[in-house]
């Protein structure tokens, strides 16, 4: 705690952000069920397991394309949930309010959370709000928790991925990231850049009853990006990774804008992806099983797991080299140039 | 972006190489003189498919690494000053002067806008009439056209309060200091992409003859760095000290003729201080004193503090290529990209930020 202040960095997903959790949070609040740091919590009951999961969003623009702060309140906390193999039951929604903010935004806003819920069939059951005066607060910032279910036989962690695990993602990466990055810059693209922003607990759900056993890790690459999530997980399961980067895939545009702006896109935020670790004998029913659903058309397999050592990560580059993975360190920046 | 994948082909790097193998037959020295020709080569692994003999030496060419720790703190200095607004690259944010960073200080409450180009800076000074924008300039003669063409429009605009604190620097001269100190024993130099496209081919005539240095000019993507790379061990191979332009596409022998004029009508040549090189003569810009009313300089009264290095910190050695990284005592303990001690650790394009995000 060198640094007396917060700084933006704290918030960014990656290094600084894991620094105060340790040594501030977990330092005063740390526990077992909290200290394992997964997307939601998983807590044993007499009569089953619950998950339960928080996560507050601030974004700037409210409005992009793609969705708003709403739809992405609503996916971000249903997708925690589901990447510990949960079944989200309902949310909770709470807003803080700037004054002066206009009240057609926040229905829109509204409209928003609704349409989503309904799409994903989880209810908002509880909520709460609050104003603070012009000035204190950005527009609106929307915090919801999620309760879900994890049905019998499902254990699915961070800390479980094996060596010999193959890597298999979702979908193209970084296209929330470099939608709000280039918003926030005022900079338009050829081409159709939007946030990727969708729930993904069918999906998962899928994958999971028809391979029981078999899928040992999921998470969603949100703050911090693809990288910053492989190395987490690498630290967790204490085991190394190989990634072979001609095959993540990324959409042509995406990687246009990231040229341009000097962004590295394996640090950018997907709001509607995830990655999976799977018995490497099940792999390639799982890309299948991906494949054959909306959310994982562009699945593919991008790598394995390694004996390690443990946290470090080799991207075989597509034009034949090699280099290490770290997670995020400072806010991602454009370059200048 | 469309032809990207073929500057990146597996294949064609396969055959560039092997080629690059055969013609490097003992330890050579070349130079890549640009922070984001570091940075290329690390992101696309480059390394470990170079020959083992073939060493790359960063050069001093990342804009942030080479900013005095002097200007640094002064920029954060007129962060805090009341009515300031700092309207910087993205880059800047993070380097940290003898008393915390422009982030620090904007945690602080000094109003500091990350901006995308110098005529957003103008914009905003034009969205902020009570305040004076300040855009700290830094940056080599790629950056150095944009900045000049929005001071022009500044003045087109009557725009009063709106200042460039100007930390340009220039290469040639630079690159010249560097060469004339026998010790690096640099046997090529990969001389900058984006640079030269403005300043031209024409501009490495003289360190060529002076110093029998061969120099190739190449793009940034991977194949263009081989195929330069090819160029460089075949002069040095036969004994030649040529100019060689391997990126035709963007860069002519004469550079870019109106960027040029732009730059000379709003700056001039200033003696400048660059991290672990010193004073260069000429190798600054400052604003002509016709433009004195956007110098941010003059506004606000400021002077540069004479700053020493931090304590233990290498990356002026670093930075002309005396030392690597890992050689420095602080490099990945008390010094990394979370809490940087030297500017080559914070600096996307800086060579400690690259060894130890990609390197280690």
């Amino acid at each position: 705690m060198k640094n007396k202040t917060i700084l933006l960095d704290h918030g960014s997903g990656g290094l600084a952000g894991q620094e105060l959790i340790s040594g501030l949070f977990l330092k005063h609040l740390g526990n077992p069920v909290l200290s394992v740091l997964e997307d939601s919590a998983v807590i044993e009951t007499g009569v089953g397991r619950l998950a339960f999961t928080t996560d507050s969003f601030v974004v700037d623009p409210v409005f992009f394309p793609g969705g708003d702060i709403g739809s992405l309140a609503v996916h971000g906390t249903i997708n925690d949930l589901a990447m510990r193999g949960a079944r989200p039951l309902c949310l909770s929604l709470g807003m803080i309010l700037e004054e002066g903010l206009s009240l057609a935004d926040l229905e829109l806003i509204v409209i928003s959370i609704k349409e989503s819920s309904e799409r994903a069939g989880v209810p908002v059951v509880t909520g709460d709000t609050k104003v603070v005066p012009k000035g204190k607060g950005d527009k609106v910032f929307i915090n919801t928790s999620g309760i879900g279910t994890v049905p019998d036989g499902v254990s699915i962690s961070a800390s479980k991925a094996r060596p010999g695990d193959i890597i298999l993602l979702s979908g193209t990466i970084a296209d929330h990231g470099v939608t709000i990055l280039t918003r926030r810059a005022g900079i338009s693209i050829k081409g159709d850049l939007k946030s990727d922003t969708m729930a993904l607990h069918r999906f998962v759900q899928t994958l999971i009853e028809a391979l029981p056993g078999a899928i040992h890790t999921l998470r969603d690459p949100t703050r911090g990006g693809m990288a910053t999530a492989l190395s987490e997980i690498a630290k967790t399961s204490e085991a190394g990774m190989e990634i072979e980067e001609a095959c993540i895939p990324i959409r042509q545009e995406v990687e246009a804008a990231c040229e341009l702006l000097g962004l590295d896109p394996l640090y950018l935020a997907s709001e509607g992806k995830c990655l999976a670790f799977v018995a490497p004998d099940r792999s390639k029913r799982a890309l299948d099983i991906m494949r054959l659903q909306p959310e994982g058309k562009d699945a593919a397999i991008i790598g394995m797991v390694t004996k390690g050592p443990a946290g470090r990560i080799v991207l075989k580059t597509a034009v034949g080299g090699a280099r290490l993975v770290g997670p995020l360190s400072g806010e991602p920046l454009p370059r200048i140039c | 972006m469309k032809h990207l994948h073929e500057f990146r082909d597996k294949g064609l790097a396969s055959v560039l190489a092997t080629e690059l193998e055969q013609l490097v037959d003992g330890p050579v020295r070349f130079m890549e003189v640009c922070g984001t020709h570091t940075m290329a080569i690390f992101r696309h692994g480059l390394r470990s498919i170079l020959p083992e003999d073939l060493h790359l030496i960063s050069g001093p060419g990342c804009p942030v690494c080479v900013t005095s720790a002097g200007y640094i703190d002064a920029f954060i200095k007129v962060a805090r000053i009341p009515r300031v607004t700092i309207a910087t690259f993205g880059d800047m944010i993070q380097v940290p002067g003898t008393s915390g960073s422009l982030a620090h200080a904007r945690s602080r409450g000094a109003r500091v806008e990350v901006v995308y180009s110098p005529m957003d800076a103008l914009d905003l000074a034009d969205q902020l009439p009570k305040d004076l924008v300040v855009f700290p300039a830094i940056g080599f003669e790629t950056t150095v056209p944009g900045v000049a063409a929005t001071i022009l429009e500044a003045r087109r605009r009557k725009q009063k309060n709106f200042t460039v604190f100007s930390a340009h620097k220039v290469m040639p001269p630079a690159l010249d200091a560097l060469m004339s100190n026998q010790g690096l024993q640099i046997q090529g130099l990969l001389c900058p992409g984006h640079v030269s496209t403005i300043i031209g081919a024409k501009a490495y005539k003289p360190l060529a003859e002076r110093y029998s240095l061969p120099c190739v000019i190449a793009g940034f993507e991977p194949i263009d760095i081989l195929q330069a790379l090819i160029l460089l061990a075949r002069q040095a191979g036969e004994g030649r000290a040529e100019i060689e332009n391997a990126y035709p596409r963007a860069v002519s022998w004469e550079g870019n003729a109106r960027a040029q004029d732009l730059i000379s009508k709003v700056f001039e040549p200033v003696d400048a201080e660059w991290r672990g090189m010193g004073i260069i003569p000429g190798s600054g810009l400052a604003l002509r004193p016709e433009f004195s009313e956007f110098n941010a300089l003059e506004r606000l009264d400021i002077k540069i503090p004479k700053i020493l290095e931090p304590k233990g910190c290498r990356c002026g050695e670093i930075l002309v290529g005396w030392c690597l990284p890992p050689d420095c005592p602080l490099f990945a303990k008390g010094c990394t990209p979370l809490e940087p001690i030297g500017p080559c650790m914070v600096s996307t394009e800086g060579t400690c930020a690259a060894y130890y995000r990609y390197g280690r």
